[in-house]
Formats: C-alpha cells, structure tokens, sequence
C-alpha cells in the first residue's frame, strides 16, 4: 500500500478527512444513457470519481478464432483519460488497466447471459475522466447500469464497493488520501440479490478479522449502492417511455 | 486460469464437429473429475488441499545475483533476479525499486504465443509482485545509495517452460525463493556486496472452485473445468498481504473466508517445507 504519512487520516471522534464516519459511502450519481451513438450508457459521479461507460453490442466477435460457440465474450476496456489524474497519465493501456480490464470483463461475464448470445461480443468502454480511488468498482457499477440501458439481458446487477484499512481501523469507501496513505485496500463486487462475489481484490496488510470487518461493511454497503443503481434505469425508463404522466 | 483459446470446442462453418482433440478429452476428464471430487478425490489422487510436490532449486543460474528453478508438478519455471542500480522513483526518493515481469514462453503450452506479455501473463506478474510487496519482504528503504539519486532496482524476471496450471503459486515460490538468495553486487558502487535484506516469506496459496468443491494448487485438468480462481498470499504471522480472484464465476463470502484459512494452513507447509 501508498508510503507512511504524517498526516492523520481519522480524528478523535472517529470522523475521516471528509467528514464521513468508518461506514459512510460518497456521494454517488449515476445516469443511464447518456451517450448517443452506443447502445448503452451511463455516467457515475462516486465522490470525485468521474467515469463514462459505453456497451457496445451484442456483435460478432473479432477476430473470428476469439468467437466461443457456446456463449458471448465480454471485453471490459477500463482506461484512464490522461488528465484523469494529477501527473499526466500516459496514453493507452499499461500494466494495471491491462489487469483491471480483465477482472472487470470476468465479473460482468458472471452476470451477463452470455450463454444467450454465442459467439457474439459484448464491449463494454469505461472511461475514467476524472480519478479519485475506486475508479474500477465504480468503473464496475456503472457497466452494469450501461449494459442494462443496452437491454442486454443480466441474472442480477453488479455492484462493487472498496473498503480498507486507515490509521489502523477499517473503513468503507476509501478517498484518494485513504487510498494514498492507507495500509489496506479491497475491492469487491458482488451480484446484489444473491450474494456472490464476482471481484475481489486485495492489497496490504489485513488479519483475518479486520478482513471479515471489511466484507461486512461491504455487504451491507452494496444494497445501498444497487439501490442508486435501479433508480438511475427506473428514471431512464421514464424518460424514454414519454407522455406516461 | 483460462490460457486456451485454442482447446475450446471449435466448429468449422458448416461442421458441427469438435475439431480439438484436447478438448474432447477434456469433456471426458471432466466427468472424470467432478466425480473423484464427489468422493473427496482428485484427477492425480491429491487430497482437496493437498498441494502438489515442489522440487526447488536456488542459484540455478550462476549469472543472475538470486535464481531459482521450480516444478510443481510438472509446471516448471525459472526465476531470476538482477539487482543494478538506478534511478529512484520520484515520488518514493528513499526507496529501491521492484519489478515482476513473467515471460509465457511459446515452448510452455501449444497456444502460448511470442510477443509482449498478455492479460494472461501480466496477471500472473502483478498477482505474484502483489504478494512479496504488500508483505515487505524486501526492505526497500535499506536499497538506497544515494537518497533521490541512486537505488538499487530489483528485477524480478520469471520465464515459464512447462504449463500444467498454477503459475501464480510456482512464481511465487521461484521468486521468493530466488530474492532469498539474492546477494548485491555493492562493489559496482564502490562499496561492499550485502544479502538482499529480506524481512519475511510471503506464500501464494491458489484454490479453484469445481463444481461445489474447492482445490487447492490446480493442475491444468482442473483450471480448463474450473468456475473460479481464488489467491490468497499470506505471511508468517497468518496476515493476508494480496488476494486475487479470477475467471468468470463466482464464489460465496464462505468460500472465500475458508480460501483465507485455506491459505493460511497449506502457506505454513510450504514455508516450512521449501522455504526454511
């Protein structure tokens, strides 16, 4: 995890550098179908994150050996604008986002019906605009959104939510600072209604209780956060439905 | 772990013939499989958290500063460390550097292919770096020879030979095994050759989920019918520093909390097998 810091990260009162308690979540937005062009869309705004993602397809796999005639690929492209981040992020995929854009096409093929498409390809653009930590949960969250405004058919969202260890407590939801300065970061996603986890990642230094504090703070936090997930497609619907009311 | 796009059934226009012999196979073995695992079995007779026998071999290569040469099973691999000194990044001026890069050579597996590393290949580099920096194995801080000037920069290089599944566990042990061998060259900066000062031993444990059923350390059978791939590494003090999950499936909180107990239990063996 990120270097030793002088700086204290939680207060005498338990309250973290933006105000929030150990169980708090960031604001979260998130809007369905905001592009024009692709058949699915949507934006999340998490804390500062700022991300944009677009589903294309199902199509026709490309190139043709990569088809499987049994289901569809799902290709996640997760990548960083180079003003996303303080430093200019060089252009193009490098090693993390290589990385990050495969567990993220994995976890969205849990979800996806893939078996209903074969050999098609499901490509899912995630766009991180704006960088404040937990941009692939966040970059996550919003696919299944995207991929449900391209009426592609889905057992379940996926929503994703991080948590982490500051100044030696577990908290949900890190910030750039906790991120930075922190001794622990988990990324999780899971299929809301059932449980299942689809993506975890960890990195630091977590005993196996801090680790059970964590996902439970996870577990509880994803409702929430699938709830913000409903509402932005319920609102889409409205929208697109017209004259209903 | 999913390295064989060529073993899929694959139909030609026209055909609906499987043309993968490799693929057949695997649909017998996988029958094969799933009912040893019924009864607690598996394919090569392993308990489900047995781990497969290591054979370990350090300074393999007399060029490189730390090596090591590692089967498990018959995946064999070899890791190979260079130390030279360099630059410092910027925004950690009091600190050496590490590298993991892993090298899927095309004489591992019929559809490894040449070329820069893969999803696959930078996967397996960033699970197994994961694991011995978040552990500080390596005392970074102690790699500085002239603060935000000059560093000593660890590569860790891994080529792989032979795929029989598991590669995150078999690089682990060859570059832990490799760094805790490693001596620094301090004569090339004018001052005196020192052991790689390493602070402790991270062990990868790797567990796929079968059906209902979770093994530990897979063999290549089991990764092609596998659901999930879970890796947890773990230090001596029983703290997890790294975990990955992998492929298409899913696992339950449960499985995951006994993946950690998993770990925890099957890295003490190993440790105390191969890394003493």
């Amino acid at each position: 995890m990120g270097t030793q810091s002088d700086i204290k990260l939680i207060d005498e009162n338990g309250l973290r550098l933006d105000g929030r308690s150990a169980g708090d979540l960031r604001p979260i937005r998130i809007e369905a179908g905001v592009l024009e062009r692709a058949d699915g869309s949507a934006m999340i705004e998490w804390g500062g994150n700022k991300i944009i993602v677009a589903v294309y397809g199902p199509r026709e796999a490309y190139p043709k050996h990569n088809q499987d005639i049994n289901r569809a690929i799902v290709k996640a492209r997760y990548n960083m604008a180079a003003f996303s981040v303080d430093e200019r992020k060089r252009p193009g995929p490098d090693r993390r986002s290589i990385e990050i854009s495969k567990v993220l096409s994995e976890a969205l093929s849990a979800a996806i019906m893939v078996e209903q498409f074969p050999r098609a390809q499901i490509d899912v653009f995630i766009e991180v605009l704006q960088a404040d930590a937990g941009t692939r949960i966040a970059g996550l969250t919003a696919s299944s959104v995207a991929i449900a405004d391209a009426g592609i058919p889905m057992r379940d969202f996926v929503t994703g939510c991080t948590a982490g260890k500051v100044d030696g407590k577990v908290v949900l939801d890190l910030s750039k600072e906790e991120d930075n300065f922190g001794q622990a970061d988990l990324p999780v996603a899971a299929l809301p209604k059932s449980g299942k986890i689809v993506l975890m990642q960890m990195d630091g230094d977590l005993s196996v209780e801090e680790f059970e504090t964590a996902t439970s703070m996870i577990m509880n936090a994803i409702p929430r956060i699938n709830e913000i997930q409903r509402n932005a497609l319920s609102s889409r619907v409205k929208v697109e439905g017209g004259g209903g009311e | 772990m999913r390295f064989l796009p060529g073993l899929k059934w694959k139909a030609e226009e026209g055909s609906k013939m499987p043309r993968d012999e490799l693929g057949i196979l695997s649909e017998i073995k996988k029958g094969y499989i799933l009912r040893q695992l019924k009864e607690g079995k598996r394919g090569d007779g392993r308990t489900p958290y047995q781990f497969r026998n290591a054979n370990i071999k350090v300074d393999y290569v007399k060029r490189a500063p730390g090596s090591a040469y590692v089967e498990l099973g018959k995946t064999r691999i070899v890791a190979g460390v260079k130390i030279e000194a360099g630059s410092p990044f910027p925004d950690t001026p009091n600190q050496g550097v590490l590298t993991t890069n892993v090298e899927l050579l095309p004489m591992a597996f019929p559809t490894f292919e040449a070329g820069p590393p893969n999803e696959s290949a930078i996967e397996v580099a960033r699970v197994v770096d994961r694991g011995i920096r978040e552990s500080k194995m390596i005392d970074l801080e102690a790699l500085v020879i002239e603060p935000a000037q000059k560093v000593w920069i660890v590569f860790i290089d891994i080529d792989v030979l032979d795929f029989d599944g598991n590669l995150i566990d078999a690089c682990t042990l060859g570059a832990v095994a490799a760094l805790r061998s490693a001596v620094v060259n301090g004569s090339a900066v004018g001052k005196e050759d020192f052991r790689l000062p390493v602070r402790n031993t991270p062990v990868s444990v790797t567990m796929v989920k079968i059906g209902d059923n979770i093994v530990v350390d897979p063999d290549l059978e089991e990764e092609q019918i596998s659901q999930a791939r879970i890796t947890v590494s773990t230090t001596e003090d029983g703290r997890i520093r790294a975990m990955q999950k992998g492929d298409n499936g899913w696992f339950t909180l449960d499985e995951i909390k006994k993946a950690i107990s998993t770990s925890i239990d099957v890295g003490k063996q190993l440790r105390e097998k191969y890394l003493k």
